[in-house]
């Protein structure tokens, strides 16, 4: 009876996906079908690795009312590490070999995601936790905390950008006559579905997404039900700013050029996914994530001019429509 | 009966207001104690400092001997506290099931006390799949009042359950408390509506400005009309 991977029969906002699907069909008036399917693969691309950061983001926002503009320290640091992980692997990347390639790339996920979950822990237990409930506070604790994180990363890293170039395998591009993908973006694309069926399934069919699910829209009454909405704020907080590692890692390997301001300046990509997929949603943030990446795409191939604006216009528009972002979280 | 609950001098401030200012309560085991009160009179204020929202400044708040003021909301829950607040507090973006399953704290959910659940409130099984959010105002206080008894549980708070209901949902809940308490259940309800109390009250307490004012057994006060009067005076319409 209990059984919480059981089928859910409840009404499904049919909107935000049709808004998608128009989004991604408009340009075909303009642009050639096959460059057309080049640039969405490359929006999704994009939109997955932002995806990959937002994430935590979005549950942390939602689930603790914490506005974290530390966030992209995590971004940063992550991809400051796998550049020090990836080129002390050198013999692993060069190959032109898939295999070796993920191998050399799989530690410095692991280093990234386990280096910065644990720089997430410290962060909630000083920074945040004595500034839970007062927004103004946290806002400028947090910006203090990124600028922190940056100082040392200049000072372990040094002061100039540095290097994450990609492993052999991952570089180039595959397919045939005038549909080319480039690689990278492939895996991208695979990477950031992967991370949201597993997100998908830790919060619909377990019990400790239940407990997240249910922490976002009251966490007084899950206290009252017996659980401690503190330890879970630490776990959300831990596996965000692990999220963020990862994604920082997808975001400095697409970029190649890695300095330690990099999370900093993806912070506005991030804020204008989470806004627009609704503050606590992961399923809205991404469906936000996919419409600015594609957004971002199709405007810098039709307009160029308009491509930095393109996505506080997206932001304004689905506000407009949707006060509260795509899949607004229900709060009491 | 044995007191299952007691509080003594209980103190409570909420910011800079002084809410509670002295409350003694007991709950004996067993029995369904009703919590009267004009609105602003701290009812609610009891229930959530007996279930650690807000914490007393002063006083005694016992629960079986054990002194609860220490203790966190999550601790005290688990000592066998259920609380049903005045907003219900059911997840709406949750089905009715996982709702249960959240309540369901120390195993998966038994299967006779499901049936069980059902018989008192039908509406939960028909609509068992349905986000919670879609449910109708007496549907949802099933589902927070299921919630609050789908595992046994030695205490229940109730925070004005039937406040907007429809009558026939008041009749329904009226026989839910009654065959709560024939389950064995112990409750602390507070309750606006004074049919209700009269209906299924066995001790009563009446408050007013933060304090109780009367302490006694409902059948008492359900039958003297002056005292009645006396304690809950103009707001008696309301109570009726």
């Amino acid at each position: 009876m209990s059984d919480l991977s059981a089928a859910r029969t409840m009404p499904f906002d049919p909107w935000p996906p049709a808004v998608l699907a128009a989004a991604m069909l408009v340009p075909l008036v303009w642009i050639a079908p096959s460059t057309w399917l080049i640039l969405t693969v490359a929006g999704f691309a994009m939109g997955m690795m932002i995806f990959i950061m937002a994430s935590g983001l979005t549950l942390v926002f939602g689930l603790m009312g914490v506005i974290n503009f530390g966030h992209g320290a995590f971004v940063s640091l992550g991809a400051f590490l796998a550049a020090s992980v990836l080129t002390r692997m050198t013999g692993w990347t060069a190959p032109d070999a898939l295999a070796l390639n993920l191998v050399a790339v799989g530690p410095a996920l692991i280093v990234a995601v386990l280096v910065t979950g644990a720089l997430g822990w410290a962060f909630e237990r000083i920074i945040i936790r004595p500034v839970y409930d007062n927004h103004l506070k946290q806002i400028l604790v947090t910006i203090g905390g990124i600028i922190v994180v940056e100082q040392m990363i200049h000072v372990l890293w040094g002061p100039d950008q540095i290097p994450l170039p990609r492993p052999t395998a991952f570089k180039g591009s595959v397919g045939a006559g005038d549909l080319v993908f480039e690689k990278y973006r492939l895996l991208a694309c695979v990477l950031g579905v992967a991370v949201f069926a597993g997100l998908h399934a830790l919060l619909n069919r377990t019990k400790f997404g239940l407990l997240v699910r249910a922490g976002v829209e009251n966490g007084a009454m899950v206290e009252a039900l017996g659980y401690p909405i503190r330890m879970l704020f630490v776990v959300v907080f831990v596996a965000g700013s692990a999220l963020a590692g990862m994604g920082g890692v997808m975001w400095g390997l697409y970029q190649e050029i890695i300095t330690a301001g990099m999370g900093m300046e993806v912070m506005v990509l991030i804020f204008i996914v989470i806004i627009v997929g609704g503050l606590g949603s992961v399923g809205g943030c991404f469906l936000g994530a996919v419409l600015v990446g594609l957004v971002a795409n199709y405007t810098g191939f039709l307009a160029p001019k308009l491509a930095l604006a393109s996505n506080i216009l997206l932001m304004v528009v689905v506000l407009m429509w949707r006060p509260q972002g795509l899949y607004p979280v229900i709060r009491q | 009966m044995a007191e299952l609950l007691s509080l003594a001098g209980v103190h409570t401030h909420i910011g800079r207001y002084h809410i509670l200012e002295g409350v003694d309560l007991i709950a004996p085991e067993g029995e369904l104690t009703m919590l009267l009160g004009r609105n602003g009179a701290g009812k609610t204020t009891t229930l959530k400092t007996i279930i650690g929202l807000h914490r007393a400044s002063a006083g005694a708040v016992r629960f079986q001997s054990r002194d609860l003021i220490p203790l966190r909301t999550p601790e005290i829950a688990r000592l066998g506290i259920a609380y049903v607040p005045e907003d219900m507090g059911i997840f709406a973006g949750l089905t009715v099931r996982e709702n249960l399953v959240l309540a369901a704290r120390e195993r998966e959910i038994d299967d006779r006390r499901l049936k069980w659940l059902f018989g008192l409130f039908p509406p939960l099984e028909k609509f068992w799949q349905l986000r919670a959010g879609f449910l109708s105002g007496g549907q949802k206080q099933m589902l927070a009042i299921g919630r609050a008894v789908i595992e046994p549980r030695r205490l229940i708070l109730i925070d004005e359950p039937t406040k907007g209901l429809a009558p026939a949902i008041v009749g329904a809940l009226i026989e839910a408390f009654r065959e709560l308490k024939r389950a064995g259940s112990t409750i602390l309800l507070v309750e606006q509506n004074f049919h209700v109390a009269r209906s299924v009250g066995d001790g009563v307490f009446v408050m007013d400005t933060g304090r109780i004012t009367h302490a006694g057994r409902m059948a008492e006060l359900a039958e003297d009309a002056g005292l009645q009067r006396r304690l809950l005076g103009l707001s008696l319409d309301a109570h009726q």
